[in-house]
């Protein structure tokens, strides 16, 4: 384990959010490096996906300060942009464009977003959808795949954009059992060449062997921060235990 | 117990179905003699349909008089007397249009039947260079109708029929289209002040019928503008039925951006498109298509409503009939001149109907085709 060796590529002090009255994400610090694949886990309504969610600002922080690449995300447009081009997001629910194929959908942000020619786009977009094996796949419309197909697609699309941060928001809790294996084996290769992850998921296999550190998180506070076997061997905080005594239980 | 299996388990093969469950005939039990109400309906239907058909088809072709008798008052009166159409059918579709210059309204109606194939069609060759035909098409329409250089000029006051009815239902779909898109996205805008304006004009404007809102343009608009510029009352029409049209457009556009799900604007947004990006590429193309049967339903709104011009003195299909029916020869003719004009409105609209059908067919066709060809 190399902590703390890459460069801080994600870095949160004492940042704060509300939804309306509520106070949903309270006091969060975190460093994010270089390389770190990081998994967060925690009960539903604990402010996980709230907290990736802020980190390309699909949801605004009221108090603290988000700072990716160096850039702080604030009300700046161009700031937001910017970061939004180097951090790729892959949803629960694959958030595919309907209406496009598979290929429109890799290629879409590249034409208009990064003015890059259709040819150049779609080569760079199939190579894509190799490395996640649905290349087949490419003329197809997203209705027509199955769960996993859709979300391997997802992820492609965001590798399109050559992000150096991935978020992952729950990737494989829509999935039938059968389909949850092909996109994680996807994430593990992503993860071996070395690509900055940030994962909320309930696959504790993956936080295993994957993650280099495991956050737990309840009430909107981070409860519990480790390496993964000191996590799951000895975890230190009451609530960190029930939580993992119930998820590993079954 | 019948537990026996005539196969070993996972080795059944895929068997055809049933006799008689598939086929014509099984589609007719299933679906008109399925149960004794449903064979009653049946039937029911069937005996309207053979006690109405044959007077009104006898009525209407088998014993109607065609000749283009210069009164009502010379048919024969077996049937209907289409004199009142055949003497002047010219008058029905353009009205007053000098008939010397009738090749125009021609010509341009075929532009328009070019321009809407290019438009409209599913595989058009070369669809993206006469694009730019179609975006000329309003302005060399304009010119042909209204001359102006080699062309001998008509003046609007002189147009009428079927042709003006056209212009109007056209240029008025056209138009309230992107208006109506334009204030959709105004009043989901998160300006307030957009959203506001967007809402005032739209609940403005459907809260008024539109004879009332065609006074309105028409009397009040001129007092906007210079003294001694007058605006053309055809103009004026266009310009009340566009905006009149839009308010109701922009509702059901809005309920088709209701229907695209948060998610999408999300992955939009992360993936680094903008407002304009996001909305032209992910949201409107996907609120359209949810929206297309009430986007045609306004269109065809829009078209039949185009008749109510004649009470700023616009003389459109209704109209003209109208005017024809004055006449004395023809006064006692009015049931044929309004089959006709109905029937005239009638085609376009069911045009706009079926096309709307066969349009959410193709775009349901890649979707979703899983949930078949319509949900």
């Amino acid at each position: 384990m190399s902590e703390g060796a890459g460069e801080v590529v994600i870095e949160i002090r004492d940042m704060h959010k509300w939804f309306g009255h509520f106070h949903v994400l309270k006091a969060i610090d975190l460093v994010v490096r270089r390389g770190e694949r990081i998994v967060i886990c925690g009960p539903s309504g604990s402010g996980k996906s709230t907290l990736i969610r802020c980190i390309n600002r699909l949801e605004t922080h009221q108090r603290g300060e988000i700072r990716v690449h160096g850039t702080e995300l604030n009300a700046n447009t161009r700031n937001i942009e910017e970061i939004r081009r180097d951090v790729g997001m892959v949803f629960q629910s694959f958030n595919l464009f309907p209406h496009l194929t598979v290929l429109e959908n890799c290629t879409l942000a590249l034409r208009h977003v990064r003015r890059m020619p259709r040819a150049e786009a779609e080569t760079l977009a199939m190579g894509f959808l190799e490395r996640v094996c649905i290349p087949e796949q490419a003329a197809k419309f997203p209705g027509q795949l199955s769960g996993g197909q859709q979300q391997r697609a997802a992820i492609a699309r965001a590798l399109c954009m050559s992000p150096r941060i991935m978020l992952f928001d729950e990737p494989t809790s829509a999935l039938d059992p059968e389909m949850i294996r092909e996109v994680l084996d996807v994430m593990v290769s992503l993860a071996e060449e070395g690509m900055t992850m940030l994962v909320v998921t309930h696959e504790m296999g993956f936080a295993r062997t994957v993650a280099n550190r495991v956050i737990f998180m309840d009430g909107g506070e981070i409860i519990e921060e480790a390496p993964p076997d000191e996590f799951f061997a000895s975890p230190k905080n009451e609530r960190t235990r029930a939580f993992l005594s119930q998820i590993l239980s079954h | 117990m019948s537990g026996a299996r005539a196969y070993p388990p996972g080795q059944h093969p895929d068997l055809p179905p049933p006799d008689g469950t598939v086929g014509p005939l099984a589609w007719a039990r299933a679906r008109l003699f399925s149960t004794p109400v449903n064979a009653g309906l049946t039937l029911a239907a069937l005996a309207f349909l053979a006690l109405v058909l044959p007077p009104l088809l006898d009525w209407l072709l088998v014993r109607a008089d065609f000749r283009p008798h210069a009164s009502a008052r010379d048919c024969d009166g077996l049937g209907a007397c289409w004199a009142v159409v055949t003497r002047q059918p010219l008058q029905y579709f353009v009205g007053f249009y000098p008939a010397s210059e009738i090749w125009r309204p021609i010509l341009a109606f075929l532009l328009l039947l070019g321009a809407g194939y290019v438009a409209l069609a599913p595989h058009v060759p070369w669809r993206r260079h006469l694009a730019w035909g179609v975006a000329l098409y309003p302005l060399v329409a304009a010119w042909l109708l209204l001359g102006g250089g080699p062309l001998e000029e008509v003046s609007t006051i002189k147009w009428g029929g079927f042709l003006l009815t056209l212009v109007l239902g056209v240029a008025g779909i056209a138009a309230s289209l992107p208006l109506g898109i334009l204030l959709a996205l105004a009043r989901r805008s998160d300006l307030p002040v957009m959203r506001f304006l967007a809402t005032a004009f739209i609940e403005g404007v459907r809260g008024i019928p539109l004879i009332v809102f065609l006074f309105f343009v028409s009397v009040l608009l001129p007092l906007f503008f210079p003294e001694g510029m007058t605006f053309d009352k055809l103009v004026r029409a266009l310009i009340a039925v566009a905006l009149f049209e839009s308010a109701y457009m922009a509702e059901v556009v809005r309920g088709g951006f209701q229907a695209v799900p948060r998610g999408q604007y999300e992955a939009a947004a992360a993936l680094g498109l903008g407002y304009w990006r996001t909305t032209a590429l992910i949201t409107l193309p996907q609120a359209l298509k949810v929206a297309i049967p009430g986007i045609v339903n306004t269109f065809i709104a829009l078209f039949k409503d185009t008749s109510l011009v004649i009470t700023i003195g616009l003389l459109e299909l209704l109209g003209t009939a109208k005017l024809i029916l004055a006449n004395e020869n023809w006064i006692a003719v009015p049931e044929e001149a309004f089959v006709f004009v109905a029937f005239l409105f009638w085609v376009p609209c069911f045009f706009m109907s079926r096309y709307s059908v066969a349009l959410e067919r193709r775009l349901a066709e890649g979707a979703d085709r899983k949930r078949g060809p319509l949900r």
